[in-house]
């Protein structure tokens, strides 16, 4: 049997199994103490055998975590552990969650965390002065956590209240920090609060006032903070007052007879109900437009995708439909085909706020699929739906020169039949304007790679000017 | 009025608003500054109300007068409540003050619509601009926007503040229409449409800088989230959930709050006095972690033909009792996603499952020492050294072993108990999984 004595922590302990396994002492000969004194005549290790063997990374992340328990089995239960993965042949016992010494250790690791998270969260400093030379605000805090652990948490104090002095005292361990370092320091016994911080007060009436009587839930409330943080907690001793008094106010509160719902009006909605044709007034257009239920599409889409540009503009640009990135701005070519446009409108020498720039459906269509939406083609019903939206732009606009971009703006504008790739290019439809162009859609050019389209699509472009 | 006095309203006022969350902010912290504050990873919660709901973060209105009147809310026009105000000055303080002492880990502020949307905006930027700037703060900051307010003021509270978000309140028009006059739905879509673009605008940025120049583009809110009232209106769980699925399908919002309606003091003509049983609030937060983490659609949760969610027993247990065919599932074989698929098996135990399973075959002993609760999963696996006889138990009878004892009706409305409430905290009701 060998006694290891560990009084100092991790560190420590790992210098001495390392001695141990490359003696290859297995875990049922050593005794791991405290403190020297039970064994007197043991025999030597015997002499190391071979390399020291290898252990994964993860294995000392959890030994490091776990060192800082409180119970002394820590310990031998990582040696035990380190022996199983090296000299015992199972490397692979981490990935095993079920086995029985890794379980013991997981809920080693667990409590720790669940203590530092408590301690995170229930450290409450007390204002005790503010220091004469640097003007900083100097706090100071006891607490009581259940394991070692003020070196592991004493780093987030210090990111978290870098501004501030603060001195954090546990029964094993203290930390605190001026504004340059954080000095780790032993443990004190107990400690009183340093005396009345004012803000208490109002602490407290926050806690009391934030709480809704109608909802009681005292066990939920007790798992999350358990009684024994309780007295560390300036707000703790309100909670009995707090559901004694809930009960009465709630009652108080229903005393009423009970009442059916009355129906009220709603101006927007009932202005949804006049969808008659374009009015003369530009605003009172586009509001119509914002309002179209003419056909489903409006119910998933997040709204109507209003034209841009100026009402008199010589050029109008009409697209399919808006994309996914319209949708969510409410603004029409702004996602990735729109941004292919502006370029080639820059080259085509056409100035973007030039033009008004509308869509032949006016609401974007798609199928969810996991993450994404996915852009679907208008059925015929939606585009006769909307065609009267973009009939009346034209009207109102008169534009010079129109630009019609893919085959739903082609077929809903110009003809039903259209066949973007045998009849793109200049159109003879002088009702609708003096010059009337078909070309592909921009998302065309994204999708394509057949050389010469883009040319080809600025060439269209150009014929416009 | 002095301070304590106006805390007490103001903080009495925000109460009915659930959301508490402080985690998934970026990772932050004050090491470079004058300031205090840190934020990211998993939120804390500082304490604890007999609520059961966690306090994160100091929750305040900036005022509680309102020129709306939405009934179920404590602070329409037309009720009798003390009104009070704090100077953006006031706030900020306390945010510091609370924070300093390790009260709080930020600052969640919403307010009454004053005059009109974009004035009450401009306040409540004040006070996320001050405690930014003027004390270089770096905790959490979460700001409750007004669907009404211009974008380019929506956009300047994104840039203060960690989250966003813009209460829908209720599930569909219908109901806004009756409850909530001067709110409609779309234009909070289209609110939310527009910040899930700056939200992703900003990422990209962030990504595309990989910190190597800290300037103010890139800085954004990295979420956003909503609530609605469960109760107050006829609404069905359908209803709820579809709208749940479109905020999250479509404006990618982090969280759905579910708010079970409250009686509350000065109630409006039009309310139910009756509070809704809490179990279904609880009930809707496990729907939405199953269509948020367990590969679930809404459509398999409820249907035309059921509505409403089972009280009595856990929707995933309902689902798999609707669909014994599938099961027995043999959980050494089975993938992943049928795996989130047995009730009984959270995220994380499916996939230890499937871990352990390439060196050895899981046995009951297994599942026993990851804690997985046997009794409810025993009916629908088949492991190492258990099979079930197909179909052994029959349904009916499975769902008595979990459904609550039939006892005497009795409307306890003051102490509705439930078992394991998780609406607030910062876990999960189903099991540990990230949010």
């Amino acid at each position: 049997m060998h006694t290891v004595i560990i009084e100092n922590g991790f560190d420590e302990w790992r210098e001495q199994a390392r001695k141990l396994l490359t003696s290859r002492v297995p875990p049922e000969e050593i005794l791991w103490e405290r403190e020297a004194g039970l064994f007197s005549d043991e025999p030597p290790l015997p002499p190391a055998q071979g390399e020291t063997p290898t252990v994964p990374k993860e294995f000392l992340k959890l030994a490091h975590t776990v060192a800082h328990h409180a119970s002394p089995s820590k310990w031998a239960l990582l040696y035990l552990v380190l022996w199983r993965l090296t000299h015992g042949g199972e490397r692979h016992l981490l990935k095993m969650a079920s086995d029985l010494d890794l379980v013991k250790l997981a809920e080693m690791r667990k409590a720790i965390q669940r203590d530092i998270h408590k301690m995170h969260a229930f450290v409450r400093f007390q204002k005790v002065g503010e220091d004469a030379e640097t003007g900083r605000e100097q706090f100071v805090s006891w607490f009581e956590p259940d394991h070692e652990i003020m070196p592991l948490t004493a780093g987030f104090f210090r990111k978290r209240f870098t501004g501030m002095d603060w001195s954090i005292f546990t029964p094993t361990g203290s930390a605190s920090w001026d504004g340059k370092e954080v000095r780790l320091g032993p443990g004190v016994e107990r400690m009183d609060a340093p005396g009345d911080d004012e803000l208490e007060n109002l602490w407290r009436s926050y806690y009391k006032s934030i709480f809704n009587p109608a909802r009681i839930k005292v066990k939920a409330m007790q798992a999350e903070m358990p009684k024994k943080y309780w007295k560390n907690l300036p707000e703790a001793d309100l909670i009995e007052e707090l559901i004694a008094e809930g009960k009465d106010r709630v009652s108080s509160m229903m005393e009423v007879e009970e009442r059916p719902a009355r129906l009220l009006n709603n101006a927007y909605l009932n202005r949804l109900g006049d969808l008659t044709a374009a009015q003369e007034n530009p605003q009172t257009f586009r509001e119509q437009m914002a309002c179209c239920r003419n056909c489903p599409l409006w119910e998933n889409a997040t709204g109507t995708v209003l034209p841009e540009g100026p009402e008199n503009a010589r050029i109008m640009v009409i697209g399919e439909q808006p994309g996914d990135q319209e949708d969510l701005t409410g603004r029409p070519f702004v996602g990735p085909a729109g941004k292919l446009l502006d370029r080639f409108l820059a080259q085509a020498g056409i100035d973007r706020k030039q033009v008004y720039l509308t869509n032949a459906v006016k609401h974007f269509k798609f199928k969810r699929q996991g993450k994404l939406r996915l852009h679907q083609n208008p059925s015929v019903g939606e585009m006769k739906a909307c065609r009267p939206w973009v009939m009346s732009e034209i009207l109102r606009v008169q534009p010079k020169v129109i630009i019609t971009l893919g085959a739903t703006a082609a077929k809903s504008i110009i003809d039903p039949a259209f066949k973007i790739t045998q009849q793109r290019g200049l159109i003879d439809r002088p009702d609708l304007a003096p010059k009337v162009v078909a070309t592909v859609h921009p998302s065309y050019l994204l999708r394509s790679d057949i050389p010469g389209e883009e040319e080809r699509f600025l060439a269209d472009l150009m014929l416009a000017r | 009025m002095n301070t304590q006095r106006k805390l007490e309203i103001l903080a009495d006022a925000a109460k009915y608003d659930a959301s508490c969350a402080s985690s998934g902010a970026q990772r932050r912290d004050s090491t470079s500054g004058t300031g205090v504050g840190s934020t990211g990873g998993a939120g804390i919660c500082h304490s604890y109300a007999p609520d059961g709901r966690c306090i994160s973060l100091l929750k305040v209105l900036l005022t509680n007068r309102c020129i709306y009147d939405c009934h179920y809310c404590i602070n329409r026009r037309s009720s009798n409540v003390q009104r009070a105000a704090f100077s953006a000055q006031e706030v900020v303080k306390l945010t510091l003050d609370f924070y300093k002492r390790n009260y709080i880990e930020g600052l969640f502020l919403s307010s009454g619509i004053i005059r009109n949307a974009d004035y009450t905006m401009e306040q409540v930027i004040e006070v996320a601009r001050s405690l930014r700037e003027d004390y270089d703060f770096h905790g959490y900051i979460h700001l409750k926007t007004i669907p009404e307010a211009s974008v380019e003021l929506i956009e300047k509270a994104g840039e203060f503040s960690d989250r966003i978000s813009i209460n829908i309140e209720l599930p569909d028009e219908e109901s806004l229409k009756t409850f909530a006059p001067e709110k409609n739905l779309p234009r909070t879509r289209k609110a939310m449409g527009k910040i899930r673009h700056k939200i992703e605008n900003a990422e990209e940025i962030r990504k595309e800088r990989k910190g190597r120049n800290k300037e103010k583009e890139g800085t954004f809110a990295t979420g956003q989230s909503t609530q609605v009232i469960v109760g107050a209106d006829d609404s069905t769980d359908q209803t709820f959930l579809r709208r749940s699925d479109d905020l999250y399908g479509n404006y990618k919002l982090r969280r759905v709050y579910y708010s079970a309606f409250s009686p509350i003091p000065e109630p409006s003509q039009i309310l139910p006095i009756k509070a809704p049983p809490l179990i279904r609030e609880h009930r809707l937060y496990q729907a939405d972690w199953l269509m948020r983490f367990y590969g679930f659609d809404a459509r398999e949760i409820v249907s035309d033909a059921q509505p409403n969610l089972d009280l009595d027993i856990d929707p995933k247990l309902s689902w798999a009792l609707r669909n014994r065919q599938i099961f027995p599932v043999d959980i050494n074989k089975a993938d992943l996603a049928l795996l989130y698929r047995v009730p009984g098996l959270g995220v994380r135990n499916a996939q230890r499952i499937v871990k352990i399973r390439r060196y050895s075959a899981v046995k009951l002993e297994d599942l026993i020492r990851l804690r997985v609760s046997v009794k409810k999963v025993l009916p629908f696996i088949i492991a190492a050294n258990h099979h079930p006889a197909k179909l052994e138990d029959a349904s009916e009878a499975i769902r008595a072993r979990f459904a609550p004892k039939p006892k005497q009706m009795e409307l306890n409305l003051f102490t509705p108990t439930v078992e394991n409430p998780a609406d607030h905290f910062t876990g999960s009701p189903l099991g540990k999984v990230m949010s």
